[in-house]
């Protein structure tokens, strides 16, 4: 990866002088930019993100970025706010795509808009995927910057498709064909326990995501764009639900609530022929996986296919001083460029952000050595924002209650997405 | 100037509060002081960005009344604490007196007792998380072997809360095991000489004698276990994260998610305030009440 970023720094070297009037600007002193970031995924994160921050600190001798490993997600936005809280936040962090509105109701963020100020800065930004700018903007402005993302695809067990007489090469393109597969697939021992699910579908912490790779094929969304009002007991919702519902009913799927976590580990163990989880999963399930695998893109329905996007954003804090957010700024355009998001995407498995990235050699060739990876992208023109609002947690937890009291059978799917919706819109009230 | 016999006192006072202040200044600065910014806290709405935070009266605790998570959370925790208070007293007294017993490997057994307290609890929960796995967990294979029905015992509402009890049972019994088992040392062994000639059964013995005896222990324990039931929640971070459909939430962890994940910190206040008030006075009546009925040397 190192000769790859000597290549750049070339680049760099050149854009440089372009920037010099900002290095001029910052004297002697170099400007410090901490950066918070989470690790999601396995590997080695932090010493790769180190790496990128001592490259871009060697091209902009004027910036120094220090680089804040922070936890989870969730504890990464627990001290960035807290830090904001306190007057003094970090000048730059990734954290959720859907913390976006929590960030603007919290008054944390600044627009992006305000740093686009050249034609190179707005083709840059124009570059992206326009499936991760969904999460990214909201009332005409953009308030991210795509980074770690990711979406959800079908991981399938290829000899477990030969046993059942299925062909391994042709993964289920539609729920119909999804329901005969998981039935196939699905083995039971002499005294009628199963020992093979046909397929699985996590619910635990991210239940409403694994929803959405239901909703999006029925061509319906759960909030709308400003983030105000959500769609839970719409009827096609309620549908996809029972779609789910009816897999554990019909015993082709594990019963109860699924744990997240342990889902890969099902699927290694061949507990599990069908797994539905993010992309993130992909290096894992490559070392990790004794038997040949297929990567495929969310069975369809009404629509074909279409999975929701995920992962990280870069976010710039309104209270720190303007000479580093600049700087902030020049970080996230540098490591999203495209020879630097095609390495990225190579080390960490997360899916490149721009075309122009999927267009490098490098991801090229290795597009072409391990076509699995490339499964997310071409899903990336039939994918949705990941589940989003104000207060955003706190609806996300409703929704996932919801889910899981509907697998549970406490609830039929229609009551429990009714029963949700009414919670979401009083907690939503205050924002229309 | 001569110094009057008041000077004297007077100096001494100031010496004296020179000599609490270190510690004092922590305790104000750490607990006395949130507490009582918490309780004002409480009476606030939560500041949002430019709104800043305003007078609401009570209206956070109306809140918490009709929350119906709050209510549940409530209720799982009475759940949990009454299971795991005497079920990890009663399990730390009896491997205390077992490790008591002069026998071959005692050190051993003390130890495998206490590693449970040195593990951290999120390392251990991860762990738990595969013994109780559906179909190639480790108690699945056990109940596999048999013959008896899969279950899902995290992922079902009816099972969940009982499996996180029994992890936080196993990680105190073996800490309250250390405290019995300092106790029973300090017991002057001519009792037992003496119960022995005497010709008393050794559950006489253990009633009549060591139980008494015990009870200072005892009532240190009782506390540390009522304020750890309502403080023990790390492992339901890794195990169910609340779930499923909050049969697994217990207060503190509901006052996390409150706070730290929906930022509603006037909300997130006026719940601490609630569990401050019953920890306290639940402390205060063990202190009061039982501490007449223990007998101390």
């Amino acid at each position: 990866m190192f000769s790859m970023q000597r290549k750049t720094f070339l680049k760099t070297l050149s854009a440089a002088a372009l920037t010099a009037w900002t290095a001029g600007a910052f004297a002697q002193a170099p400007v410090e930019v901490p950066f918070y970031y989470p690790v999601a995924v396995g590997g080695p994160i932090t010493k790769v993100i180190d790496g990128y921050a001592e490259a871009f600190n060697k091209a902009h001798p004027g910036v120094k970025v220090t680089p804040i490993y922070a936890g989870t997600y969730q504890e990464t936005i627990v001290k960035a706010l807290t830090a904001h809280k306190s007057g003094k936040p970090p000048a730059t962090s990734v954290l959720l795509s859907t913390d976006m509105f929590t960030l603007i109701d919290e008054d944390a963020i600044a627009p992006i808009d305000d740093f686009v100020k050249t034609d190179a800065d707005r083709a840059w930004l124009k570059g992206f995927y326009p499936a991760f700018m969904a999460n990214s903007q909201t009332g005409g402005k953009t308030w991210g910057i795509p980074f770690q993302r990711s979406t959800v695809v079908m991981y399938y067990n290829k000899e477990a498709f030969k046993e059942a007489g299925l062909d391994p090469n042709k993964a289920p393109a539609n729920w119909t064909e999804l329901k005969e597969a998981a039935r196939k697939l699905t083995k039971k021992d002499a005294s009628g326990n199963v020992t093979q699910y046909g397929i699985q579908i996590p619910s635990t912490g991210f239940a409403y995501w694994m929803l959405q790779t239901l909703t999006t094929p029925n061509d319906v969304l759960l909030a709308n764009e400003a983030g105000t009002q959500v769609t839970f007991d719409n009827p096609k919702v309620i549908e996809a639900l029972d779609f789910w519902v009816h897999l554990a009913k019909d015993g082709v799927h594990p019963k109860g609530v699924v744990e997240w976590g342990t889902t890969p580990k099902d699927f290694f163990e061949k507990k599990a022929a069908i797994i539905v989880t993010t992309t993130g999963n992909l290096t894992n399930v490559k070392a990790n996986a004794k038997f040949d695998f297929g990567v495929a893109q969310i069975a369809g329905h009404v629509k074909k296919g279409g999975s929701p996007t995920g992962g990280g954003n870069f976010y710039i804090f309104k209270k720190a001083p303007k000479e580093q957010q600049q700087a902030a700024f020049e970080f996230a355009k540098w490591i999203t460029q495209p020879e630097h998001a095609a390495q990225w995407s190579m080390d960490s498995g997360y899916v490149a952000v721009s075309p122009a990235a999927y267009d490098t050699p490098a991801l090229k060739k290795y597009g072409q050595e391990f076509p699995p990876a490339l499964v997310a992208r071409d899903q990336l023109p039939v994918s949705v924002a990941e589940f989003s609002t104000h207060e955003n947690q706190r609806v996300t937890k409703v929704l996932n209650d919801a889910i899981q009291a509907a697998l549970n059978g406490t609830k039929t799917s229609a009551q429990a997405l009714k029963d949700a919706q009414r919670e979401a819109d009083r907690i939503l009230r205050a924002y229309k | 100037m001569y110094a009057s016999p008041n000077a004297g006192a007077s100096q001494r006072a100031v010496h004296a509060w020179l000599l609490l202040l270190p510690a004092l200044a922590l305790l104000v600065a750490f607990t006395h002081w949130p507490a009582v910014a918490t309780l004002i806290d409480s009476f606030h709405s939560t500041p949002r960005g430019a709104r800043p935070a305003e007078w609401v009266g009570l209206e956070n605790y109306v809140v918490m009344v009709e929350d119906p998570v709050f209510w549940q959370a409530v209720r799982n925790n009475l759940w949990f604490a009454s299971a795991t208070i005497p079920l990890s007293i009663g399990l730390a007294l009896l491997m205390a007196l077992w490790v008591n017993e002069r026998m071959a490997g005692r050190t051993l057994v003390r130890m495998a007792y206490f590693t449970p307290t040195v593990l951290p609890m999120i390392a251990v929960a991860n762990i738990w998380l595969f013994f109780y796995t559906p179909q190639y967990g480790l108690l699945e294979q056990f109940t596999g072997a048999l013959g008896l029905p899969s279950r899902n015992w995290l992922g079902d509402p009816s099972t969940a809360l009982a499996c996180v009890t029994v992890v936080a049972v196993w990680k105190e019994a073996g800490f309250f095991m250390i405290f019995y088992l300092a106790a029973l040392q300090t017991l002057n062994p001519s009792l037992k000489e003496a119960a022995a000639i005497e010709g008393a059964s050794r559950w006489y013995f253990f009633r009549r004698v060591q139980w008494p005896l015990l009870m200072p222990t005892t009532l240190f324990v009782l506390i540390n276990a009522v304020i750890n039931a309502f403080r023990l929640v790390d492992h339901i971070f890794i195990l169910t994260r609340g779930g499923p459909d909050n049969a697994t939430t217990l207060l503190l962890y509901h006052l996390y998610e409150v706070g730290f994940k929906f930022w509603d910190t006037g909300y997130a206040a006026a719940i601490t305030v609630v569990l401050v008030a019953v920890l306290a006075s639940v402390a205060l009546v063990q202190f009061f009440v039982l501490d007449k009925r223990v007998h101390y040397k």
